[in-house]
């Protein structure tokens, strides 16, 4: 007997007598703050050590990379707003993006409950893009901000992606005495730009 | 701070080491303390877990003796897990559904496992067709067989893996040093404990149990940097470096899994790191291994788990990295290994088949006392602590016959499970088992016989009663504090004599006179 057909055997075999129905899963209400789910989500994003800006405070987004970030010599883009010092054409494989300073990237939504944002295989072009950069700059529309995770997972991303991930905040340990550290493995910060309007 | 939330303010540090905010305040997220414990420990040696006792029962309370014995790491090590205790109180606090939810996931859990067969049918029909390769594995033996078979067709040599506590259980890293695999943890606390050749000591935090100068002296052994260089962020980075390379030549990339989602056929792995998504996405090759019981039907079920899991684990609304395998990428791999290794079996025990439903957030292990003082090393197995007390006997029923008995049985760890496994009363249910199977340790046997036969007999046990407060009182230390005490021995004192008896006092002042029984 294959292994399959031998654990499904047992499985079934040794089956918990008992009914355990699945149990109908209540929408929970989120509490959002007064000046509503930006406001939650940049307070949420902060405390998880990511930072947030606003589109309409800069230039553009590719003035403020400079001056945030003056020693970065690539920047690597992959939204059409943000020039990209590293053509995609010439990605050939994901260990192209090594030498990536910043990457550019633009969230499919945010999560005000956790300062979460959503990517997928279709935002990062190449998905090591937003793991072997140095720094992540997320672009998000305001009104692509959803109250909580129950909302967040309705979103179609999850059903025809083939990668789908929530950053929430930059890569981080805590795994030498709890000294927390930004930039344990991926990237080292996380900065989010709000742009658009409801 | 206030200091009810301190245990041991010898360990509190000055100052925050880690990352700030904006405005320079620390920040608390991941790992990271609420309060900076720092552990004096230059001339005190790491203690070492449990010794290898074969298939013989591990000797969990030896190995606590000796961490209890290196004070500096005990202080600390109880002092960290206790925080993260006190900060997943209160993330659970804030949110007023926390127990609805917790009932919710045990019910879930309880469901998928009844339905195991079904929802393992689904995920692997929903995987198959989404291009994943699907294979399945009696026992951790087939695992690593499997996937070195994998590696082998491809020519791989080298492979980057995230944490995975049933890669652990299964000896993954033992048996690919043997067939010529190297093998690169990307985890910190797991690369530290690779490069240790230690197990994890905890779900969550690998090298909890180690302190800066662990650290420091490891990395001068294992990556020749400088001993006495204990910077924390440096020691980070001196890593990152150190691995950074080894993710860019890898030839295959491995990561477990938290939640199988039945009806899309997608792997959830949650890190914060981000190292399961450099492990996955760097190679061409991501080879997922997947414990049974980790099925959940569809997606509406995950946010259930995912709202519970970071917070009862650190106390945080997520984790760093939530990330969602459901294909292989364009021109990449997706290998996913279902494994058994006795969790069917484990199903069919009617008395611990919910311990199926654990999520591994580890808070069960912050909050038991005898885990906090003892380290998860001294348990000698994959899973340590009240979890590892239930889930350990399964796997081999007589190397871990005696950590049922490492429990004060307060029952602390039931109650900050996210899925309602009634852990104290499984660690309870075991030493029944143990008991009847006869696995119990001599001195315990024997005095078990002696309790036995004078709490069967009232008046026998009332007069021993007194008579053992009576010697209480009256017999020198070195008489009651014998190697045979189990109380004594363990470094505890034995209490004062109250001056008479519960039933001489109820005569005296409750009972009717006449009854002189």
């Amino acid at each position: 007997m294959s292994a399959r057909e031998d654990i499904l055997a047992r499985v079934r075999h040794n089956r918990p007598a008992g009914d355990y129905g699945l149990p109908p899963i209540p929408q929970f209400a989120i509490p959002i703050d007064e000046q509503g789910r930006l406001e939650t989500f940049s307070r949420t994003l902060k405390a998880m050590g990511g930072q947030l800006c606003r589109s309409s405070e800069m230039a553009s987004p590719i003035t403020w990379i400079r001056g945030r970030f003056p020693d970065a010599k690539i920047v690597c883009s992959a939204v059409p707003e943000v020039p990209s010092d590293r053509a995609w054409s010439a990605i050939r494989k994901p260990q192209d993006l090594a030498d990536v300073d910043v990457a550019v990237v633009r969230a499919v939504l945010g999560v005000a409950e956790s300062g979460s944002v959503l990517f997928t295989e279709a935002e990062l072009k190449v998905n090591t893009l937003a793991y072997l950069a140095q720094h992540l700059v997320v672009l998000l529309d305001e009104s692509a901000i959803v109250a909580g995770l129950q909302d967040a997972y309705m979103h179609s991303a999850f059903r025809t992606a083939r990668y789908a991930v929530f950053h929430t905040g930059p890569s981080a340990t805590g795994d030498i005495e709890g000294v927390l550290i930004h930039g344990a493995q991926g990237v080292r910060s996380l900065t989010v730009i709000i742009g658009g309007y409801n | 701070m206030s200091a009810a939330n301190v245990l041991h303010p010898e360990v509190i540090g000055d100052r925050f080491e880690g990352a700030k905010d904006a405005q320079g305040r620390p920040l608390v997220h991941a790992e990271g303390t609420s309060k900076p414990i720092r552990a004096h420990t230059r001339h005190e040696p790491q203690p070492r877990g449990a010794r290898d006792s074969g298939n013989r029962p591990v000797d969990q309370v030896e190995a606590a003796e000796r961490f209890i014995a290196a004070t500096e790491h005990e202080k600390a090590h109880d002092e960290r897990l206790w925080d993260m205790r006190l900060r997943r109180d209160q993330a659970a606090h804030a949110l007023p559904e926390w127990e609805d939810m917790r009932g919710l996931a045990s019910r879930i859990k309880e469901h998928s496992l009844a339905h195991l067969d079904t929802y393992l049918g689904q995920f692997e029909a929903a995987a198959k067709a989404n291009g994943v390769v699907v294979h399945w594995a009696a026992d951790a033996a087939e695992h690593n067989r499997i996937v070195h078979q994998i590696l082998k067709d491809r020519g791989a040599k080298s492979l980057i893996k995230s944490k995975s506590m049933l890669t652990d259980e299964c000896g993954f890293r033992a048996y690919m040093a043997g067939v010529g695999i190297e093998v690169v943890e990307t985890d910190l606390g797991e690369r530290i404990q690779q490069l240790d050749g230690e197990e994890p000591s905890h779900v969550i935090g690998p090298a909890i149990h180690k302190t800066r100068a662990d650290v420091a002296e490891l990395f001068a052994r294992t990556l020749g940097s400088d001993p006495d260089d204990e910077d924390i962020p440096h020691l980070a980075s001196i890593q990152r470096e150190a691995t950074r390379p080894l993710i860019l030549k890898a030839d295959a990339g491995m990561t477990g899994c938290n939640f199988a989602v039945a009806d899309t056929g997608t792997v959830v792995v949650c890190t914060n790191e981000g190292n399961a998504d450099l492990s996955a996405n760097t190679p061409p090759l991501h080879i997922a291994s997947i414990g049974i019981e980790k099925i959940i039907p569809r997606f509406e079920h995950l946010a259930v788990f995912l709202r519970l899991l970071a917070r009862n684990a650190i106390g945080t609304p997520m984790t760093q990295y939530t990330s969602h395998f459901r294909a292989p990428r364009a021109g990449g791999e997706l290998h996913y290994v279902i494994v058994d290794n006795g969790r069917s079996e484990r199903l069919g025990l009617k008395e611990f088949w919910t311990s199926l439903k654990c999520i591994r957030c580890g808070a069960c292990m912050n909050t038991c006392p005898v885990y906090r003082r003892s380290g998860g090393l001294s348990y000698g197995a994959t899973y340590s602590g009240p979890i590892g007390i239930i889930l350990d006997p399964t796997l081999n029923r007589r190397k871990y016959s005696s950590l049922p008995f490492s429990s004060t049985l307060n029952g602390s760890c039931t109650n900050v499970c996210p899925v309602k496994i009634n852990i104290h009363e499984q660690i309870f249910a075991w030493r029944k088992v143990m008991s009847e199977e006869h696995r119990l340790p001599f001195v315990k046997s024997e005095m078990m016989k002696v309790l036995g036969y004078v709490l069967s007999r009232p008046a026998l046990y009332r007069a021993a009663l007194g008579a053992a407060d009576e010697a209480l009182r009256l017999l020198p230390h070195f008489v009651l504090a014998n190697s045979l005490n189990t109380w004594t021995n363990k470094g505890r004192d034995m209490p004062d004599a109250p001056s008479q008896t519960f039933h001489a006092w109820w005569r005296e002042n409750r009972g009717p006179k006449s009854n002189s029984k």
